[in-house]
């Protein structure tokens, strides 16, 4: 098990259950109770934790060795499932992967960043780092999804988008603003689920839609937390304070009107209970598919326009009059 | 006289006595360091009258090189906010109002309706001195705004982008702008008013990557730097140097994102081509 800087308190904890259920197996001492009581503790000391995480330990949780990943939400939701690859123009972008699936009999179309699970797979998966190809990949199938007029899902789960030289060479800018633009007006339901990092344009790419969801312990936000101490502390090493400052949490985004929900993750997180986590999702997204499914497509699209038209804070002055404000 | 004859050590002179050139007097050039009269610049479309420079300049001198003379701002009456009380080094606010008093200007983006060659268009401009012309809530609501009144109006639309991408201090907010502007340029579209996007020097990051590449149209100032990360963090991310004239105009161009490059002399001349040749439906 990996065990993060916060988890400490669990660690100790875990390794005596471990002891115990050794002695259990190797003797005929009955340690059902010793376990039972660690237990007990265990998640006493979980909820103690998890009740009071920051901003940094949410980023922390999201980006968890062993959280799940897109494909593994996928598989498990669905009888059957085909994997689409390539965006016809040039490659098949491995950190963005799709395509259609059956949810209880309904088919729908998934579109989500992957990462991988040991060094050799982090590496073929870019790290969940999309190229443009990716990006134009998602709107391949997106538009195929129109076509056959069948709800698009989308799980988002990414450090940003490559800056790589390339990347900017088949240009990424204009992958990512052509998707925003594309995915506007399309005429099927869109889903966006947060399901670990949610890094700025590289997760807005595939992130608009008629309803958007964080599960608990993930995070959104115009940059990383890391990317952000550097510009504007000038050193790495304020991330916490950045987290903070960018108040990026499911919690908070939830509060501001820039998610619709937020889903609830097994205690200790995803990566505890994978399955039921699973489950949580499905659950969800059948709710909020059913939901999108009743409304006309004249009636979504023109939500969808609405819901993005009113997000932005600002304040007005009277008019024509330039307000000094300061010394 | 050598400084090695000298007679007394040190500077003499009073710093009252001091004689220096008047401020903006004079410019000296970024690119080729030849200086030269902020006059003979501003008469040459602030361009280096040497090496043909573009030099940065504001909202107001862009309405100024391109519309026929009578010109009225819009949506005036936007100022930031710093709702998020977010705190670095310096807050938001102390920034916000810092940027205000330096400019004299509310917030990154100024818009403007006027006649280009006797053709009424809308131009939403932005401002780079302004916290790097970076993109905050008011740059989308006016963008937004813009949109709207363009639809309302039956006229074409213009986006003068300037900005380093997103702003950071309105976190989510700021990268909700992208969405929020491109689900508007969709409805632009959806109605048939054309939009031109001119990118200067510099367009990187969440601008890019949301109204910038957007344009029916997509054209750029020469040497402009365009592009989605920053040269720095890709040097960084590839270990290696970048190519000479990666992520210029001239690059993208090149690479198939823009229809073409214009001088600034001539800038004029090109927009009022194009609402010639490319009016609302």
């Amino acid at each position: 098990m990996v065990f993060l800087d916060f988890e400490k308190p669990l660690e100790s904890l875990f390794e005596q259950l471990e002891k115990i259920k050794q002695v259990g197996e190797q003797g005929d001492i009955d340690v059902s109770s010793n376990i039972q009581e660690l237990e007990g503790k265990i998640k006493n000391v979980r909820k103690e934790i998890y009740s009071n995480l920051t901003g940094w330990q949410k980023v922390q949780l999201s980006r968890h060795p062993n959280r799940p990943y897109s494909l593994f939400y996928i598989n498990t939701i669905c009888k059957k499932f085909i994997e689409l690859h390539g965006d016809r123009y040039f490659k098949d972008d491995k950190a963005i992967v799709g395509g259609i699936g059956s949810l209880d009999g309904q088919n729908v179309m998934f579109i989500g960043h992957q990462k991988g699970v040991d060094t050799k797979s982090r590496q073929y998966r870019n790290f969940g780092m999309a190229n443009p190809e990716g990006y134009r990949k998602a709107l391949r199938l997106m538009k195929l999804a129109e076509k056959f007029e069948m709800p698009v899902v989308c799980l988002v789960d990414t450090p940003g988008a490559f800056p790589g030289l390339e990347a900017e060479e088949r240009g990424q800018a204009e992958a990512i603003a052509r998707n925003l633009m594309e995915m506007a007006q399309l005429k099927v339901p869109i889903v966006v689920v947060i399901i670990g990092e949610g890094a700025s344009g590289g997760a807005l790419g595939i992130g608009l839609g008629d309803q958007v969801f964080m599960m608990e312990n993930t995070w959104y936000s115009v940059i990383s937390p890391e990317s952000c101490s550097s510009i504007l502390w000038r050193s790495w090493d304020y991330k916490e304070q950045a987290a903070e400052a960018l108040k990026l949490t499911a919690d908070h985004m939830y509060d501001f009107g820039i998610v619709d929900g937020i889903i609830k993750e097994p205690l200790g997180g995803a990566h505890t209970a994978p399955d039921e986590m699973a489950k949580m999702l499905k659950r969800h997204i059948k709710k909020v598919i059913g939901e999108l499914s009743e409304l006309s497509v004249k009636d979504r699209i023109k939500m969808r326009i609405k819901k993005y038209e009113q997000i932005g804070k600002f304040s007005k002055k009277k008019k024509n009059v330039r307000v000094k404000q300061g010394s | 006289m050598g400084w090695f004859k000298r007679l007394k050590d040190g500077i003499v002179t009073k710093t009252s006595d001091k004689k220096e050139a008047p401020d903006g007097l004079w410019y000296k050039c970024k690119e080729c360091k030849e200086a030269t009269t902020i006059k003979e610049i501003t008469e040459n479309f602030h361009k280096c009258p040497k090496c043909n420079y573009h030099v940065r300049i504001g909202s107001y001198d862009y309405f100024d090189l391109i519309f026929d003379g009578k010109t009225e701002e819009l949506f005036t009456d936007l100022l930031p906010e710093d709702f998020l009380n977010f705190q670095d080094l310096k807050s938001y606010d102390e920034r916000i109002i810092a940027a205000q008093a330096k400019t004299e200007l509310d917030d990154a983006m100024s818009v403007a309706i006027g006649k280009v060659h006797k053709k009424p268009l809308v131009i939403a401009a932005m401002d780079f001195s302004f916290i790097g012309g970076s993109m905050g809530s008011v740059v989308g609501e006016k963008i937004s705004r813009s949109v709207d009144y363009c639809i309302k109006h039956r006229v074409p639309f213009m986006i003068i982008s300037k900005s380093g991408g997103a702003r950071m201090m309105e976190s989510a907010f700021s990268l909700m702008q992208m969405a929020k502007t491109s689900v508007k340029l969709s409805e632009l579209a959806k109605n048939q008013i054309p939009y031109y996007s001119f990118l200067t020097d510099p367009t990187t990051g969440g601008v890019t990557a949301s109204f910038a590449m957007l344009g029916d149209i997509n054209f750029a100032e020469p040497k402009a730097l365009i592009g989605f990360a920053g040269p720095r963090v890709i040097k960084e991310t590839i270990g290696k140097d970048l190519p000479e004239g990666f992520q210029t105009s001239e690059f993208l161009l090149d690479h198939g994102f823009l229809d073409f490059i214009v001088d600034r002399e001539g800038l004029k001349e090109k927009i009022g081509d194009l609402l010639t040749l490319l009016p609302a439906a």
